[in-house]
């Protein structure tokens, strides 16, 4: 029997990880009509991977399985994971990257809780270190493929004829940066079929979409808006004065926003509790940070994404931000600290 | 209108006050038996001074206050005592404190009151001394003496607690409905001795009827009545002050440091009681709710058995145990054969459809909810996982003691961990850590003695037979001189020495006589405990063998004490007779054994937690 007997709670742990998962579906709404079926592929394979992988790790563990299973954290990480892999990727990449954001990412660390790191991110990261090229073939959005098409080409890497540059056209963040490093100039350059408004083509409704989904999640009182922000902060605080000097070398504020990872990783990874701070002057400095340092890597770093590196350098951060920004005790006087 | 403000964090579970709050406060049968702990109050039990067989009739003084840091305790009720000695006590560890157990004789015969009505015209000692012999405490749950809490001088504000901000307990509502006149009173006597220029009394706005009794009694007065907003823990004394004067009263300074004092209602009206009515404290204001057929407020006499209290509502039959104090920070009682104290202002007959056991405990997420919730604004999560990695220094460092235990982290983990058990077994490891260190250090002080002691008692035998071969050379060299020249008379000097030698060998017999009766003095005086220590150093003037002697001595009687003390409690050889960080001039050996008894709890707890998160 416990010492303090309790009112019976009414938030649990899974219908956080479920409601965060209801907010991702928007952006797999936009997802699919963007680049069709084989989001949903991918989707499938990223979840039986992930629960596979858990139960084996948790029988390897001696842990019960039912409890991990249904906490709704693997399927979480799994849903992140196509969201961010190419949406036409060989099926074995983004089964690689499920493992690798399972296996030691999470479970080798001791599982929900412990992990250091943004799992999605490590299997993310890990896929994009080793195999670049894969990675890079995105495809372009609306493409006249087919389901069974798409489907070909994710297992059997057959081609339909004809249409190469629908399966394996950069993203438009990699088009962008080969094309300025060839020195061309940034409005000659987002005039290509590859670029919409704002961003990619298709991506700025993608951006909207994840956006819906975390100001929902923000209603639903399950993150908060600090860390989102700071991230938003921390990319403009560079992108803007940096576009405004030098607009044909730079890429408008707006464009770095809505395209790539910037909206997913604002409301979907820097809020993950478990990698993130606790303080909530924590959060805005590890969401500033992250959106710079993404900043930085995109357009002065060898990769042409850099949010997954950005979010894993400072996950190992986080127990120093938590320590620095601890805010005073009931009645002590800020900074003052025994 | 008065400025209010927020506290951080807290939170609205689900209130369960009605069912109690709908009768009038009610007077049960009086019970055929009443156990009237000595330890009603924080501090040193007061000490019986009735033998089985005698008569008392209510309020006659059973236990007389022990030291500063105590009150006095009365018969609730006419009758005779039966026995003095250890009784299972109403706390969650479920040990034994001295009881006077009274045989009610249902005649309610009452010892002539003793009022104090030209208090205003007494000085303030007398006043607080009268306090002390009427055993008024505090009746918020701390059962702090009242005396020491009026020794404040020149209070900017006096704040009166009528939020009662747990869930299920009214005891404080029903109170402020029937007897606002009383409470006002004892807040205006408690202002005038503390000087408070303003006097306000704070009551959540869930309890209108209480707002409106306390507004009417106090019309005309000096006093304001504030209806503050509910939010679980506003009774909490620190989180009042906050609301009703902005100030937040750090951990570690007192109110009173800051010019304001807090005091419950129940406080006050028991304080008027005796203060105008001579009454002195016998009983007091008992929730009696939960999974019961009639659950209602009774004026209840202290010492009355929760078992009987529970027949009287008809507790039902599915009900699994009581709790004494709300479902947030109150504990479940271990034996309901306990009589209440003056610290029971709820009891909760529980069932499992009312409290379902807890979910199971999920890994935490960090998510941050629990410092949401913590009024005293710590990092929950931080304190949680320091606590389980024995990380002590640094749970220390995170403010762990600034924690009130109000559960409101628990109550809102979505993981559901039970936090604050985590928070209580490394509070009570610290404890334990801190007595066996200064057991180590008192231990090394004595050992440097005794070898100190021991060096000392060479040299001196060494010195002594020094003197006397030198004493025996000197007689038997005069001898000589005198048969080989007896016209010379005796030299004075080897003479004068031999008779030092004497002197100084029956001195030192004296000295080790002096210390053999000290030692068996000491051994026996119960008192040789409870002085703290000499300093270590060996500096002083006295004896050094009779210094150890008598620090033996001492150290011989705690450890006796000590051992007492733990096999009446049934507790383990593991708990050591110091004192804990001198909170309380509480025995140190009893509440080593209580807080040891309640870290073993948590420990198991938080053990079986584990065990089962994995």
């Amino acid at each position: 029997m416990p010492f303090v007997p309790h009112a019976t709670r009414t938030v649990r742990v899974s219908r956080v990880m479920f409601k965060v998962l209801l907010a991702l579906v928007p952006a797999f709404g936009v997802y699919c009509w963007l680049w069709g079926a084989g989001v949903l592929v991918q989707l499938l394979l990223a979840v039986f991977t992930a629960l596979l992988a858990e139960a084996a790790m948790l029988r390897l563990r001696g842990r019960p399985l039912a409890p991990s299973l249904g906490d709704g954290s693997a399927l979480l990480t799994a849903a992140l994971l196509a969201l961010a892999m190419p949406p036409l990727g060989v099926w074995w990449l983004i089964v690689l990257a499920t493992l690798f954001a399972i296996v030691p990412g999470k479970q080798l660390y001791g599982g929900l809780g412990h992990n250091p790191f943004n799992p999605a991110m490590v299997g993310f990261a890990a896929m994009i270190v080793s195999f670049p090229s894969q990675m890079g073939q995105w495809g372009s959005p609306l493409s006249p493929l087919s389901t069974a098409e798409q489907i070909r080409w994710i297992f059997l890497r057959t081609p339909p004829a004809g249409s190469f540059d629908a399966l394996s056209s950069a993203t438009p963040l990699d088009a962008l940066k080969t094309g300025l490093l060839g020195g061309g100039e940034v409005s000659r350059l987002v005039a290509s079929p590859l670029y919409g408004h704002f961003g990619g083509a298709g991506s700025e409704w993608l951006g909207l979409a994840v956006l819906a989904g975390g100001l929902w999640l923000w209603r639903q009182r399950i993150i908060s808006l600090r860390a989102p922000l700071g991230l938003l902060c921390g990319l403009l605080a560079l992108a803007l004065p940096l576009w405004l000097v030098m607009p044909e070398r730079f890429a408008s504020p707006g464009f770095h926003v809505l395209t790539g990872a910037t909206l997913l990783g604002a409301f979907f990874i820097v809020t993950d509790p478990v990698t993130g701070p606790t303080t909530p002057r924590g959060q805005w400095l590890f969401g500033f940070l992250v959106g710079a340092l993404t900043y930085l890597i995109r357009v002065f770093g060898g990769y042409p994404d850099g949010l997954a590196f950005a979010v894993l350098i400072f996950n190992i951060a986080v127990p120093l931000i938590d320590t620095l920004t601890r805010p005073p005790a009931f009645g002590q006087a800020k900074g003052a600290r025994r | 209108m008065r400025t209010l403000y927020d506290f951080h964090g807290g939170i609205h579970p689900p209130e369960n006050k009605l069912p109690s709050t709908t009768s009038p406060i009610a007077t049960l049968p009086l019970a055929p038996l009443l156990h009237v702990s000595m330890a009603q109050h924080t501090g040193n039990p007061a000490r019986p001074c009735v033998a089985p067989g005698d008569r008392v009739e209510r309020g006659t003084l059973i236990g007389r206050p022990d030291g500063t840091l105590s009150a006095a305790v009365h018969a609730p009720a006419s009758g005779t005592v039966v026995s003095v000695g250890p009784v299972v006590q109403a706390h969650p560890s479920g040990l034994c404190e001295l009881t006077v157990t009274l045989e009610t004789d249902g005649q309610d015969r009452r010892a002539a009151p003793t009022p104090l009505t030209d208090w205003a015209s007494r000085s303030e000692d007398e006043v607080r001394a009268f306090l002390a012999s009427m055993g008024v405490v505090g009746q918020g749950g701390g059962v702090f003496p009242s005396h020491l809490k009026l020794n404040a001088r020149a209070l900017e504000t006096l704040v009166v607690n009528g939020a009662e901000c747990e869930p299920y307990i009214t005891c404080d509502d029903r109170l402020m409905r029937e007897r606002a006149g009383r409470i006002v009173e004892g807040a205006l006597i408690a202002g005038t001795l503390t000087g408070a220029r303003e006097i306000v009394v704070g009551i959540e706005d869930n309890k209108p009827e209480a707002l409106a009794a306390m507004q009417a009694a106090a019309r005309g007065t000096r006093m304001e009545v504030v209806a503050i907003p509910t939010k679980y823990p506003s009774g909490g004394a620190k989180q009042l002050i906050r609301i009703l004067t902005g100030k937040k009263i750090p951990h570690g300074v007192r109110s009173t440091a800051m010019g304001v004092q807090c005091f419950n209602v129940g406080t006050l009206y028991s304080l008027a009681q005796a203060v105008l009515e001579g009454e002195p404290v016998v009983s007091r204001i008992v929730t009696l709710t939960g999974s019961v057929a009639r659950p209602l407020n009774a004026d209840v006499p202290l010492g009355t058995p929760v078992d009987w209290l529970m027949q009287a509502v008809g507790r039902s039959a599915d009900s699994d145990g009581v709790l004494m104090g709300g479902p947030m920070m109150g504990s479940r009682l271990p034996a309901l054969e306990a009589g209440i104290v003056k610290a029971t202002n709820c009891l909760i007959a529980t069932s499992p459809a009312l409290f379902p056991p807890p979910p199971l405990s999920m890994p935490c997420i960090r998510c941050g909810d629990c410092a949401n919730a913590c009024p005293a604004e710590l990092q929950p999560m931080d304190l949680y996982w320091f606590a389980r990695a024995r990380q002590f220094d640094k749970a220390r460092a995170w403010q762990l003691f600034d924690c009130i235990e109000c559960g409101a982290c628990n109550s809102v983990c979505p993981s559901a961990i039970p936090l604050v058990d985590y928070y209580r077994f490394a509070k009570s490891e610290i404890w334990a850590e801190e007595r066996e260190k200064q057991a180590a250090d008192r231990a090394r002080a004595r050992h440097e003695q005794r070898l100190a002691r021991i060096e000392h008692e060479k040299a001196l035998k060494a010195e002594r037979l020094a003197q006397k071969s030198a004493a025996a050379k000197a007689v038997a060299e005069a001898v000589a001189t005198s048969t080989t020249d007896p016209g010379k008379p005796p030299a004075s000097v080897p003479v004068d020495s031999a008779k030092k030698a004497a002197i100084e060998a029956a001195m030192a017999r004296a000295a080790a006589r002096k210390a053999e009766a000290a030692q068996t003095q000491s051994g026996v005086s119960p008192e040789a405990s409870a002085n703290p220590l000499p300093p270590a150093t060996p500096v002083t003037a006295m004896d050094p063998a009779k210094k150890a002697a008598i620090e033996a001595a001492m150290a011989r009687a705690a450890a006796r004490k000590a051992e007492a003390a733990q096999t009446q409690s049934g507790v383990s050889a593991e708990a050591s007779a110091n004192p804990a960080p001198p909170v309380t001039a509480m025995d140190p050996a009893k509440k080593a054994a209580i807080e040891a008894a309640m870290a073993r709890a948590a420990a198991r707890r938080a053990a079986t937690e584990q065990k089962e998160s994995r």
